[in-house]
């Protein structure tokens, strides 16, 4: 066990109101960027955003197509296993049961794949009814391409690392396949307020 | 913003877990073949865990768990031979 | 020989802060005291962890500044404005409070005096913080390996070890390269590090030198591919790349 070290806090702030902050967890007020890999460039003329796997058809949208689909603001707290918190974001998006709305599918889980090679599972009952959304503006501006823009995958009841950046696709499985961080040995579900970090939590 | 640092931010976590100096030592990326020096992977150190890609095709060649102790390296596709001989 | 590269057991342990040397407005050298001290290269580094009294910690890299055959160990921190460890460092930590870290780390980017020469130092910023440790060396060991340091900073006011640079003795040749903004009288280089400021301040590639690169990853890139562009082979090239960091969660 180390001793503390006189005068070290960390970024962390007091919380107005505690009862907000999982345990382990510290308030933040800037938005810290986490990477596990490049930014990727991203071309809005041949992006695209798929739902495909164990559907009865994939169906894909256009950059302009997907602006056009019915669009909801969202506000809400979210939480990064690297131990921030941040009250309150804002958002605007496609709601996850809107998309999965375009397609029949027994499969009870999905795979969130991005550009750069980033993956993510998630069961079909964490992204629907209102709690999963795929975002392309945050607090007002388009998303910045460090945040995930141009458009990012928003769970917030889960670590942030499932709601993975530079989205292009869910992909719908029979079975739960570990996505990137979970392959590597962070817990597959991923709650916040039961402090699902690592495997084994 | 931050950018990537190299392998020699790893070292003291290599060590500890390893028990060796690893950042003169070679290995073979097992996505693209490429042979490179352990410090000179590339290092993205704002992530969960630092994670360390090679420089030539940009896999992910190992993690590093920081929240255990000591450090847990999780390899997906680096073969290291010997260090060489302090 | 190979003193500090010796295999085995890496575990924290404490050092007492027995001074601190303000060396820029932004950046400061911690002298510590380890009792536990191995000894170290010329060119590594350590690792230091702080911990918070709820227990969350943080974890980061420096140089060491200090050369090995100084009586203490000796970090030049550069205070990086978003950052979480290095402002605590710079701004907060006094004389007598306790570091813990553990070291001496890394055996690729270090330069020994039986390794030889020419020696050419390449610094971007803090970066000249591993190249001060070599060249600390070689004053200390009188060495007289033929020399040469081209140091990028911003304006002369961020220049670290100005005073001792200057005085870095024979053999050693200095190029200062500012970047943002410069003196009237400025007699140095200006601008950018480019390819041409390299074919006139450093070794050509015919005297194989060692090479020793060390700074931000962009300037760390560009000077190496310069270097290799100008026909030093990859393998007498080192690099050391580093942040600005510290701006996520770790």
């Amino acid at each position: 066990m180390s001793p503390i070290s006189r005068g070290f806090t960390g970024r962390r702030r007091d919380a107005p109101d505690p009862s907000r902050i999982p345990p382990g967890q510290y308030l933040t007020r800037d938005f810290p960027v986490l990477s596990a890999g490049p930014t990727p460039r991203v071309d809005l003329s041949t992006w695209t955003f798929t739902i495909d796997g164990e559907v009865d058809e994939a169906v894909s949208w256009s950059w302009e197509q997907f602006l056009d689909l019915p669009a909801e603001e969202v506000t809400r707290d979210i939480h990064c296993v690297t131990k921030w918190s941040k009250l309150d974001t804002r958002w605007t998006g496609v709601s996850v049961d809107r998309l999965l709305g375009s397609v029949r599918s027994e499969a009870e889980y999905l795979t969130a794949w991005s550009d750069g090679g980033y993956t993510t599972n998630l069961s079909r009952e964490d992204v629907a009814d209102g709690r999963a959304w795929i975002v392309y503006r945050f607090d007002g501006e388009q998303l910045a391409p460090e945040h995930g823009g141009p458009a990012r995958l928003l769970v917030p009841h889960l670590y942030f690392w499932k709601s993975a950046k530079w989205v292009r696709g869910l992909r719908l499985t029979a079975d739960d396949e570990p996505g990137f961080w979970e392959g590597y040995g962070y817990h597959n579900h991923g709650d916040p307020w039961l402090e699902q970090r690592y495997q084994g939590d | 913003m931050s950018d990537p640092v190299d392998g020699n931010a790893l070292a003291g976590d290599l060590r500890a877990s390893l028990h060796a100096e690893m950042t003169a030592a070679t290995g073979r990326c097992g996505h693209c073949g490429a042979l490179s020096l352990v410090g000179e992977l590339v290092v993205y150190l704002d992530a969960p865990s630092p994670v360390a890609r090679c420089r030539h095709c940009g896999s992910v060649v190992f993690v590093v768990h920081r929240f255990r102790e000591p450090p847990q390296i999780v390899w997906s596709g680096f073969a290291v031979g010997e260090p060489p001989a302090a | 020989m190979a003193r500090a590269a010796l295999p085995g057991r890496l575990t924290w342990q404490f050092a007492r802060v027995v001074e601190t040397i303000a060396e820029t407005p932004t950046a400061k050298t911690l002298v510590l005291e380890v009792p536990e001290w191995p000894g170290h290269d010329a060119g590594q580094h350590v690792d230091i962890r702080l911990t918070a009294p709820d227990g969350y910690q943080a974890q980061r890299s420096y140089s060491i500044a200090s050369a090995p055959e100084h009586s203490h160990l000796e970090l030049t921190i550069e205070t990086i404005d978003d950052g979480e460890v290095s402002p605590y460092l710079t701004e907060e930590l006094r004389v007598d409070d306790e570091l813990e870290l553990r070291g001496p780390i890394g055996g690729y980017f270090v330069w020994r005096e039986e390794l030889g020469g020419p020696l050419q130092l390449v610094a971007g910023g803090s970066g000249i913080v591993p190249l001060r440790s070599m060249l600390a060396h070689r004053a200390a060991v009188s060495s007289e390996i033929p020399t040469r340091l081209l140091y990028s900073a911003r304006t002369l006011e961020d220049v670290i070890y100005r005073d001792e640079l200057a005085r870095a003795g024979e053999g050693v040749t200095l190029d200062l390269a500012l970047t943002r903004a410069w003196p009237p009288d400025w007699a140095g280089l200006t601008g950018r590090v480019d390819q041409d400021t390299i074919a006139r301040v450093t070794f050509a590639a015919g005297e194989r030198p060692w090479v020793y690169v060390c700074g931000p990853t962009g300037f760390v890139e560009h000077v190496s591919a310069s270097m290799v562009a100008a026909g030093h082979p990859a393998d007498r090239i080192k690099t050391e790349r580093f942040g600005p960091s510290g701006t996520g969660g770790s």
